[in-house]
């Protein structure tokens, strides 16, 4: 429209969504997908049960079980702790009840609902995405306004597919310059993170761009976005472009022939305006990042792997001072300590952060022709069923298996200690999950966030290890 | 959801940034499918040891704080996950309110949800109320939503602001759902508009 003030992706979002503006400037926002799992959504039915409500548009809801899911074969056979099989069997109890579309346990296209969302073609650009857990920011990547909400507004979308929303600031974020190598999206974004730091992005919702963001293939873009909410952002998202679409067409659930092509058309309309107002713009060089490592227990507490920990005592301020050194007790580690020399009991390999076929690749590309280092316990976790069918179609099952990693059933698996998959007390781990936070991966346990390609070089080497000196084996 | 207008009581200290939800409910713990009961595993990782006796050290486990109903902290309190869990094992160990410098947005929206107030003052005043809630029987103060303002032991009065419609919502005790059916024609609408421009996006 000529003459209209230039927008953002987000405002563009936001404003074909705006079902009504209540009189504090508080909207009521249409939803048009409602993702839901078996953790964030007994006690919204029960709400909904309780005051005599359905679930409005169960056509744009969708069920699926993932964080209390064990990656072994026990899903074969029945899900052994009874609090997880009653949480799965509340959900499978609500989805008949209230008529929900539902991927069971035993669907290969069960995985992680942030994995399957984009896979199957259900989040789309230019969608409003919701569900009831932070890292929904993961399908913004498609160029859809996508995030996490609680329980109380799971059940208000389940009621009336709309949500009471304030508008967020928009926030950009720029990358540009080409990334060296060894270096991933799962780098960037944690080198964004380590810029703005955990607060950064709070009350924003942040849009990545610049050619290194453009460069990345969907998977990449899906990591990047999975970690706004780490930045505190409320979403992150990429304008959709010819990869994107292209993707799109590729999903088996997606829209085909003339709905495709009509939808193509709208979603070119997308994209920023020239002239858009950003609240907020932070830039990046893509050629200055490494490959990252946490050391703390924040994601903002992030360095290139060739640096050393650091000294509580050059700390800015006496209340950083004392907060360095309670993570370097919890974490184990010593001021000075080369974080390459740090050892590792664990490396996990998944997560809705990087679990795609193109995480496993990469980390089947380093592990090719090597070995696990002794004492050292690697398991990758593919984010769904059909990545994994994919994977051992590649043979990757095979490269992995006899480099010494476990090849594990979907499920959120180590990212969260919910589920079988958990660090003991002291034990450290090399993670390509999203959250470093105390006790994450199981009371006492130690995270170290890295990239797929990270997390198998330090398998093989037995301790944080420099990804570039583990480059892949030409032939094997 | 319980009516929140003007609480007096036991403010505890936890001088900390970023103090995620991870840490509020370890996640082994999610897996109730009730909104209650989550209050003995508040802080589980801090309030227990191994062998899950008490941990003398944590504020929680000393008097008068095991009846703490406000909580101070510092900023990006509520970091992390979307857990709602969060809020409900604040409420149901007794605490109302959180005063920080800065939440979370999904933590500070799952809050009012459930009536626990999350309040934001400036760094300045938290680290003076931090002080305040040292004061053990003393750390008594004040959150007054109805007229926006906290009340410090010593009688000072330090005015916040509130979001009016959560405000609202939150002193009469208000289901929003309820709320948004008030407006069901214009999701009709929108629905049929929708399905007409954007075909692709109905199954």
């Amino acid at each position: 429209m000529s003459g209209q003030k230039p927008r953002t992706l987000f405002d563009k979002i936001w404003d074909a969504h705006v079902v009504e503006t209540l009189p504090d400037g508080t909207a009521l926002l249409y939803i048009d997908l409602h993702l839901t799992h078996e953790v964030t959504t007994p006690q919204a039915y029960a709400g909904l049960r309780a005051a005599g409500r359905g679930v409005r548009r169960p056509d744009l809801t969708l069920a699926v079980v993932d964080h209390n899911i064990a990656t072994d074969a026990s899903r074969y056979t029945g899900i052994v702790d009874p609090e997880s099989r009653l949480q799965v069997e509340t959900l499978e109890k609500n989805v008949v009840e209230f008529g929900v579309p539902y991927i069971p346990l035993l669907s290969e296209r069960q995985g992680i609902v942030h994995v399957i969302g984009p896979e199957l073609g259900r989040s789309l650009p230019g969608m409003t995405i919701v569900c009831g857990d932070s890292h929904t920011a993961t399908h913004g990547a498609m160029g859809a306004l996508a995030f996490g909400i609680g329980t109380s507004e799971v059940e208000h979308v389940l009621a009336t597919q709309t949500l009471l929303q304030k508008p967020a600031k928009n926030m950009r974020v720029w990358v540009e310059g080409t990334l060296p190598v060894g270096c991933s999206a799962k780098d960037i974004t944690l080198a964004i993170i380590g810029k703005i730091g955990t607060a950064g992005g709070t009350g924003h919702v942040i849009e990545y761009a610049g050619d290194a963001i453009r460069g990345l293939d969907m998977a990449g873009r899906m990591t990047l976005c999975n970690m706004a909410i780490e930045g505190g952002a409320r979403a992150g998202m990429v304008a959709p472009d010819e990869k994107t679409f292209e993707y799109v067409a590729n999903t088996p659930d997606g829209p085909k022939g003339a709905a495709l092509d009509a939808a193509i058309a709208y979603w070119k309309t997308l994209p920023s305006d020239e002239g858009a107002h950003f609240d907020k713009e932070v830039r990046l060089r893509a050629e200055e990042i490494a490959p990252q490592v946490t050391w703390g227990t924040s994601p903002e507490d992030v360095l290139p792997i060739t640096a050393s920990v650091p000294d509580p005592a050059e700390a800015p301020n006496e209340v950083r001072r004392a907060q360095m050194q309670r993570m370097l007790d919890y974490m184990g580690l010593e001021a000075g300590q080369k974080l390459q020399d740090v050892k590792v009991d664990v490396v996990f390999i998944g997560s809705c952060t990087n679990s795609r076929i193109e995480d496993m690749r990469a980390a089947a590309a380093i592990a090719k022709g090597r070995q696990v280092a002794p004492g050292v316990r690697a398991l990758v976790v593919p984010g769904s069923g059909l990545v994994k069918k994919q994977a051992e179609a590649e043979g990757l099952d095979v490269v992995l298996r006899e480099a010494g990693f476990e090849w594990r059933e979907p499920s959120c698996s180590m990212c969260l200690g919910m589920n079988p998959d958990k660090l003991t007390p002291g034990q450290r781990c090399a993670s390509t999950s999203n959250r470093n936070f105390e006790g994450r991966q199981g009371p006492g346990g130690r995270t170290h966030l890295v990239s797929p390609a990270m997390a198998a070089a330090a398998a093989l080497a037995g301790h944080l290890a420099d990804v570039r000196e583990y480059q892949p084996k030409e032939s094997v | 959801m319980q009516a929140f207008t003007v609480l007096t009581g036991i403010a505890a200290p936890m001088p900390q940034a970023n103090i995620d939800t991870d840490k509020i409910i370890p996640a082994r713990f999610l897996k109730s499918i009730e909104r209650s009961g989550f209050g003995k595993n508040l802080f589980a990782n801090y309030r227990y040891m191994p062998d899950g006796s008490e941990n003398p050290d944590f504020v929680l486990n000393q008097e008068p704080y095991r009846k703490a109903e406000v909580l101070i902290a510092f900023e990006n309190f509520g970091c992390g996950s979307s857990r709602e869990h969060a809020p409900w094992a604040l409420l149901d160990f007794g605490i109302r309110c959180v005063i920080a410098p800065d939440f979370a947005d999904i933590f500070h929206n799952n809050s009012f949800k459930n009536g626990v107030l999350p309040v934001k003052l400036p760094r300045a005043v938290c680290e003076q109320l931090m002080e305040d809630s040292r004061m053990g029987e003393n750390a008594r103060i004040t959150v007054d939503l109805e007229r926006e303002v906290v009340v410090r032991p010593n009688g000072e009065e330090i005015p916040f602001k509130i979001d009016p419609l959560r405000r609202h919502l939150m002193l009469n005790g208000l289901d929003d759902i309820g709320q948004t059916m008030q407006h069901v024609s214009a999701i009709d609408s929108y629905e049929a508009k929708q399905r007409a421009a954007q075909p692709w996006l109905n199954r």
